[in-house]
């Protein structure tokens, strides 16, 4: 029927606009990339970044590097799943950095054992009260609790004072590090329990990781929460007048951004065995920018949680393939900056092509 | 026609500052009935349509709507009482496809899980149909998103969505133009199917041969007030354009300039 096929107005329905799922241009690059460092490891220092070139291990890749690569983004991609769905809303969180290290340092004191070595724990934060030894849920709990706390009031600050979210996210990463700094006057907050410990151990943050990207992914594609984050961040105005309640909607999505920077938390101070006040500076815009290299936009209503973590292989793969190819770490920031910026100028480009077209 | 009055509006006024933008409006709207308000730019139209759907809210005056006073908060307490608006600016989220809008804010979901419930796509992707097929409207790519859509389709399901949910009364404020020959038509149509099945309509319009071909009345607004109302088979185009620009009101002097 030749009716069917067309638009109103005599317009034809062009079935090669309805572009591709930018999801698989992230896919596309991931792959150009490895091959990169592929073929440069082949020609520069004779070696394959991506097989295992070692007579001694089993297995056609290199088990280690591939385990390193997503190892070492899984922390920052928790928090990246957090940020994809504030951004997708039409925000954005800088205070997830900050958050992870107060509530590192709080969830840790919580976390003591109250012998080391025989002696009195000399890092105890709470050795007087006699909160030492505590089950692994207390520590879980302060620090989920945390999280919120931080998620609650830049949600109810964007939501309800009408000021940027930059501002008032801006103003919690400095007000959480403060936090980090003061809970105990800069010193480290050291010796978990054994079960504390076990929560980071070995592969537990990409599992953790992992499994929280599964579930966000489902409840952004197939819930109404998710199809109220893309409305908010389409048009907040549309989504207003259709009886969306933007306000409350807000404060849920920063609270959860909040929860999952203090599971990252939770997470990488177990892993480290140790908190300090410094942990998780400039997270913040390591997860923005696995978002946006995973194809969310900065202007909202565009985004996945697919996305964000090929965005975080991409990151963990640059990383790794540096260090494989000798390449100084200063180098590695520089063009981790570079990237981050190509794409935004990608997304920006992208939807001055859509608006034209 | 019934001679029930769905609208109703006493002495409806709305100031910005100094700016008297609608000056003791008193409208009225029978059921089933199709009416159009015309005027120049700055007439009060737009300020009229936003008192009555809760957009702002009226410096002084009463609204009656199906027999009681009410009092519109936001926009969302005039569409619960059974009035959908499309407005000039469409409200339509660009990155969701047509069912996700035609249902936004009233998504069909499985079960209650409050904001984590998971949605019938299933059932809003045949609801859509069917509002789509109501309205004549034809969408080749259901699951397109609305950027990728041209003004008429984009203006078709911002109609479609108004015209499947409301049950009482239906505004619309410019819902041609920006719109080409054929998408016009097609937007004609719709409102033409509204008359059929009895939904009253309020339609805001600079286009005088659209207004007589498709209403009942005309209401026409000048300077923030309403300067007249005449049945369409009474009257002339002509004398629309001299009650808009003032001539017949005896203020013919300030209308040179119009």
């Amino acid at each position: 029927m030749a009716e069917t096929s067309r638009g109103i107005g005599g317009l034809a329905f062009d079935a090669s606009k309805r572009a591709r799922p930018p999801e698989l241009n992230v896919l596309i690059a991931l792959i150009a990339i490895v091959a990169a460092f592929e073929l440069l490891g082949r020609l520069l220092i004779g070696d394959s970044f991506l097989f295992n070139t070692r007579d001694n291990v089993d297995g056609i890749f290199n088990q280690q590097r591939l385990e390193i690569i997503i190892l070492q983004v899984s922390i920052v991609g928790i928090i990246a799943i957090g940020v994809t769905q504030v951004i997708i809303s039409g925000g954005i969180d800088l205070s997830s950095g900050s958050v992870v290290g107060a509530t590192a340092m709080i969830s840790m004191s919580f976390a003591q054992v109250a012998l080391v070595n025989g002696q009195p724990n000399p890092k105890g934060v709470f050795l007087e009260q006699g909160w030492v030894d505590l089950p692994v849920i207390v520590p879980v709990l302060v620090g989920l609790a945390c999280g919120l706390v931080a998620g609650l009031i830049n949600g109810a600050l964007v939501a309800y004072t009408k000021i940027p979210p930059f501002i008032a996210t801006l103003g919690m990463m400095v007000t959480a590090r403060g936090v980090a700094r003061w809970w105990s006057k800069g010193q480290p907050i050291s010796f978990p329990t054994e079960s504390f410990a076990a929560i980071g151990k070995g592969l537990m943050p990409v599992v953790i990781f992992v499994t929280l990207a599964v579930l966000f992914m489902v409840i952004l594609r197939y819930t109404r929460y998710g199809k109220y984050c893309y409305a908010i961040g389409s048009n907040e105005q549309a989504a207003r007048i259709s009886g969306i309640n933007v306000e409350h909607h807000k404060i849920l999505v920063y609270s959860i951004a909040g929860v999952l920077a203090a599971v990252a938390a939770l997470v990488l101070s177990s892993k480290n065995l140790t908190a300090q006040a410094g942990m998780g500076v400039m997270y913040e815009l390591d997860a923005i920018a696995m978002a946006v290299i995973g194809g969310t936009s900065l202007s909202g209503g565009r985004g996945s949680i697919v996305g964000t973590m090929l965005g975080a292989l991409i990151f963990g793969v640059i990383i790794s393939g540096f260090t494989f190819l000798r390449i100084d770490a200063y180098y590695q920031e520089m063009i981790k900056g570079v990237i981050i910026v190509a794409a935004v100028v990608l997304d920006v480009y992208r939807q001055r092509v859509r608006s034209r077209g | 026609m019934t001679e029930k009055i769905i609208l109703r509006t006493e002495g409806l006024t709305k100031h910005y500052g100094g700016v008297k933008a609608l000056e003791d409006a008193d409208f009225e709207l029978r059921d089933g009935e199709h009416v159009a308000i015309v005027g120049d730019n700055g007439a009060g139209k737009s300020t009229f349509v936003r008192q009555i759907t809760g957009v702002e809210s009226p410096t002084s005056g009463k609204i009656h709507f199906d027999g009681r006073e009410v009092e519109f908060k936001s926009p969302l307490d005039s569409r619960d009482v059974g009035i959908e608006t499309v407005f000039q600016n469409l409200a339509l989220a660009d990155d969701l496809d047509v069912p996700s809008n035609l249902f936004l804010g009233r998504e069909k979901i499985y079960f209650n899980l409050g904001p984590f419930s998971f949605l019938n796509e299933r059932l809003m992707h045949t609801r859509a149909l069917e509002a789509l097929k109501t309205t004549g409207v034809k969408i080749p790519d259901l699951k397109s998103k609305i950027r990728y859509m041209s003004g008429g389709q984009r203006q078709c399901v911002a109609i479609s969505r108004a015209a499947s949910f409301a049950s009482k009364l239906i505004i619309m404020d410019e819902p041609t133009a920006a719109l080409g020959v054929q998408e016009t038509a097609q937007v004609e149509n719709i409102i033409r199917t509204l008359k059929q099945r009895g939904i009253p309509l309020i339609l805001i319009s600079h286009n005088l041969r659209q207004v007589f071909d498709l209403v009942d009345r005309i209401w026409v607004f000048r300077r923030g007030r309403i300067v007249g109302v005449v049945d369409k088979d009474k009257t002339t185009g002509n004398e629309i354009v001299a009650m808009i620009t003032g001539v017949k009101s005896g203020v013919g002097d300030e209308a040179t300039f119009a």
